[in-house]
């Protein structure tokens, strides 16, 4: 525990110094979201019938926008030679780096939620489900996109192909996360549905994702 | 030190094959080392050397032949008990020299020794809250030793140890290695400039 912890402490720690990419996201988010009322122009009605929308399309790029990272910076400094050789499974530490990633760089998302939702024009209601839904879905977005990053530290220059692999593995994420926002906001759905299904995708790639990224970068070593 | 001092050792490999991109490096390599020895892997570029380290520390697989540890701790594998020194420092530039310890220590696990001391014996001591990214090459190497030291393991993999470092720098490296044959450990260092210690050599590719 005290290797997994000091693991979780030391990315957290990076991604918060100056240079680090939890600040970056979070920026981006903020462009993203900010930028759409000046493109849709001001209806007020289609604005808030978009935001939910909105929201999750700018927490999911966000959130893969340094996740390509995760395992390069790693692989480039020699640390993920210690990290494989060392006494705790690789598939833990894989789990390890992507909480603190997600702590880091998608925890910062939805607490800037409430604030970007007035921009949006989403009342208090909609803001909560928006929240509630990114809070249960953006895990299942790290751990799915660390299988992409663990095969991008074979890949030179996997950045772009790791949004391909990435991106069609968020899809359902995307869906069921939109879909619980709108039952909540406008029906006639129960919210229950799509939210059981988001956090059970959560769940599942909880699992999957350390053990398919220690098996990428095990096949990877060189 | 209590761990360290006790129990003989031995690594042996036995027609060792190594396959880097469908190319043979080297085939029917059998080597040995025995704790308390210094063992010096020569060899041209390209002959493998990094490879063998690396065969060893199980970063690679071998394509042929078997690499064992006799005695050392049975509740462990052979990488789990090396430490390996390679061309990469595994350092983060933006934590400072002391954090940067710290996580190795933390994270390695183990048995620990003082990191203030060995940074001390490095002579990084007056740079401790210094981030990494301000080190010179000579100052990031000696880190990494002071890794070595820090966290006790019996097996050192140490790959062109005395790059980057000055002449009074190799002569401190000189005497941790001694300090560390003279506790029961055991030293494979690739390399291609003389240790400055005692050692037995490892030909491997043909003549250098």
């Amino acid at each position: 525990m005290t290797a997994l912890s000091a693991l979780i402490r030391r990315d957290i720690r990076i991604a918060l110094r100056v240079g680090g990419g939890a600040l970056i996201g979070v920026l981006f988010f903020l462009t993203v979201v900010v930028l759409m009322p000046f493109a849709v122009g001001p209806d007020l009605a289609l604005l808030s019938r978009l935001g939910p929308a909105i929201l999750w399309l700018g927490a999911l790029l966000a959130s893969l926008l340094t996740l390509d990272r995760l395992f390069m910076a790693d692989h480039e400094d020699g640390s993920l030679d210690l990290i494989t050789m060392s006494r705790t499974p690789l598939e833990l530490a894989c789990a390890a780096k992507a909480l603190a990633h997600w702590l880091a760089a998608g925890l910062p998302l939805i607490v800037a939620t409430p604030v970007l939702g007035l921009l949006l024009n989403l009342d208090m209601v909609a803001t909560g489900a928006v929240a509630l839904t990114l809070l249960a879905g953006t895990p299942a977005l790290t751990f799915t996109g660390m299988i992409g990053a663990g095969l991008a530290v074979t890949l030179h220059r996997g950045g772009l192909l790791m949004a391909v692999l990435v991106l069609p593995l968020s899809i359902p994420v995307l869906i069921f996360g939109v879909a619980a926002s709108q039952a909540a906001i406008v029906g006639p759905m129960t919210f229950g549905a799509p939210f059981s299904i988001l956090c059970a995708l959560s769940l599942v790639s909880l699992v999957v994702g350390p053990f398919a990224a220690a098996a990428s970068l095990r096949h990877g070593l060189d | 030190m209590s761990g360290l001092d006790q129990g003989k050792m031995q690594l042996s490999g036995r027609g060792v094959a190594c396959v880097r991109g469908g190319r043979e490096v080297f085939s029917g390599l059998d080597f040995a080392a025995v704790s308390g020895e210094a063992v010096a892997v020569m060899g041209r570029n390209g002959s493998g050397k990094t490879s063998l380290l690396r065969l060893i520390a199980g970063l690679l697989i071998p394509a042929g032949g078997t690499i064992a540890l006799d005695g050392g701790d049975a509740e462990l594998t052979l990488p789990e008990q090396c430490h390996y020194l390679g061309h990469r420092d595994a350092l983060k530039p933006a934590l400072s020299v002391a954090e940067n310890l710290a996580f190795w220590a933390d994270f390695l696990g183990g048995e620990r020794g003082n990191a203030a001391a060995s940074l001390e014996a490095v002579g990084l001591d007056h740079a401790a809250h210094l981030p990494a990214a301000f080190l010179s090459a000579g100052q990031r190497r000696r880190l990494s030793l002071a890794r070595l030291l820090t966290i006790r393991r019996r097996i050192w993999l140490l790959d062109e140890p005395t790059t980057a470092l000055d002449v009074a720098g190799q002569d401190m490296f000189g005497g941790l290695m001694r300090e560390h044959l003279a506790r029961g450990g055991m030293i494979i260092a690739a390399t291609h400039a003389p240790l400055g210690i005692d050692s037995r050599e490892l030909r491997i590719g043909g003549v250098a």
